[in-house]
């Protein structure tokens, strides 16, 4: 028979002892602590000003080639958005493939190769987004795969390993931004990295290199000289889909409701 | 106790055996955990450095520079000064040994792709000096009138 005292006693004990979170059982771990304390090294992000684009789709051309995407094929890393907002309230978007030849039609792509044309009166606000991989610092394409195939580098690159693909498809339907596609020579996924090879050498994109108009940037965010960073932490930035919790990484300057 | 009891645990047994020896084999002895821990991390550590190893394609005007120096002065002191050169020339990949000459793309929808005048407010787009291709000298080069590497200058001949 348990008496009270005791019985009042265990209930504290085991109380208190839920009580400790895990974490404080945890030993010190060096790694990590260094990981957490200094975090070297960069972290990849990216700034579009829609002001500055003018949607020549040069970036699309050199991101293609550079990336070695089947250049006729309808799939690309990055793409530029056209938005027409016509004085009835409407919002128009377009981006016949991907604008990788730029607008060459006034009339809004609707798709089967029919153009709705809209007179220059009746524009409120036209203007260009370029999209691309936001690297989020959450990617729920990350989360989804089933095989370890897609991962994070210390940097903030979201990478896909080729060899471990296994194809399935979820990391595209996981994507909120829509910035993954499969690979029509490889049959794998694929998406932007920021030119990996490109920043690690200390160079540019190749969306960056061929923007005529400073539109594009590529930053390292824990680096506070980097003129990109700068821009980040002192001017009105906006990121697309904050709601969806990725964190996404890609910084736009001049966005308005209206994009998504 | 008898031994058909004990029969499906050796079963069980057997199968836990053979995919632990099938995952020696099959893993990666690089595969682990990365700098994201294990929900962004889980990863084949030798892929970065595939990723690392792609080809630089595009090399930049200052690659251009080395040899072209002229060139690069004129458009670089020019309002064509902020287009780079492989965007019209192709990217120059390993040139001049491969390949030893590049394509240039001296094509109308090449300039029309910031020419084409598109009067869009809330874009810089719409202060761009444009035309209509369409009625704008049609089936005529640009090139033969507009000198691209400085549009002040009368076009080439070819």
């Amino acid at each position: 028979m348990i008496s009270r005292r005791s019985f009042c006693k265990k209930t504290l004990l085991i109380a208190g002892g839920l009580a400790i979170p895990l974490s404080a059982l945890e030993l010190f771990d060096p790694k990590r602590l260094l990981a957490e304390k200094d975090e070297k090294g960069a972290r990849w992000v990216f700034l579009v000003d829609t002001q500055k684009c003018v949607g020549c789709g040069y970036c699309v051309k050199g991101c293609k080639v550079e990336n070695e995407v089947p250049y006729d094929a309808n799939v690309t890393r990055t793409w530029v958005e056209r938005y027409i907002i016509t004085k009835d309230g409407k919002t128009h978007i377009d981006s016949p493939k991907g604008a990788r030849d730029g607008f060459p039609n006034k009339g809004i792509d609707i798709g089967h190769g029919k153009l709705e044309e809209i007179r220059d009166e009746e524009i409120d606000k036209a203007f260009f987004v370029p999209k691309l991989c936001n690297q989020c610092d959450n990617p729920p394409c990350v989360q989804v795969c089933p095989v370890g195939a897609t991962y994070q580098t210390a940097d903030g690159v979201v990478l896909v390993d080729r060899e471990w693909c296994i194809g399935c498809g979820y990391c595209i339907m996981g994507c909120p931004y829509g910035v993954r596609f499969f690979h029509p020579v490889y049959r794998v996924a694929e998406k932007c990295n920021f030119c990996y090879h490109r920043i690690i050498k200390g160079m540019q994109t190749a969306c960056v290199d061929t923007c005529a108009f400073g539109a594009r940037r590529v930053g390292n965010l824990r680096d506070p000289d980097d003129p990109v960073t700068k821009v980040i932490m002192t001017q009105r930035v906006n990121v697309l889909k904050e709601e969806y919790g990725t964190k996404p990484q890609v910084f736009y300057l001049g966005l308005t409701k209206e994009v998504k | 106790m008898k031994s058909h009891v004990w029969r499906p645990l050796f079963v069980v047994l057997a199968v836990i055996a053979l995919v632990l020896v099938a995952r020696k084999f099959l893993v990666p002895s690089d595969f682990g955990i990365g700098a994201r821990g294990y929900m962004y991390g889980w990863h084949r550590a030798g892929n970065e450095q595939q990723w690392k190893e792609v080809k630089v394609k595009y090399k930049t005007a200052r690659y251009c520079m080395e040899c072209h120096r002229e060139k690069y002065d004129e458009i670089k002191g020019s309002p064509h000064a902020n287009i780079n050169c492989e965007n019209c020339h192709g990217p120059a990949l390993n040139h001049p040994d491969d390949p030893r000459s590049l394509t240039i793309d001296r094509s109308r929808e090449l300039c029309a792709r910031c020419h084409f005048r598109l009067p869009y407010p809330g874009s810089d787009r719409g202060r761009i000096r444009g035309i209509d291709p369409k009625t704008h000298n049609p089936g005529l080069d640009c090139v033969a009138c507009h000198w691209p590497h400085d549009p002040r200058k009368e076009g080439h001949k070819r």
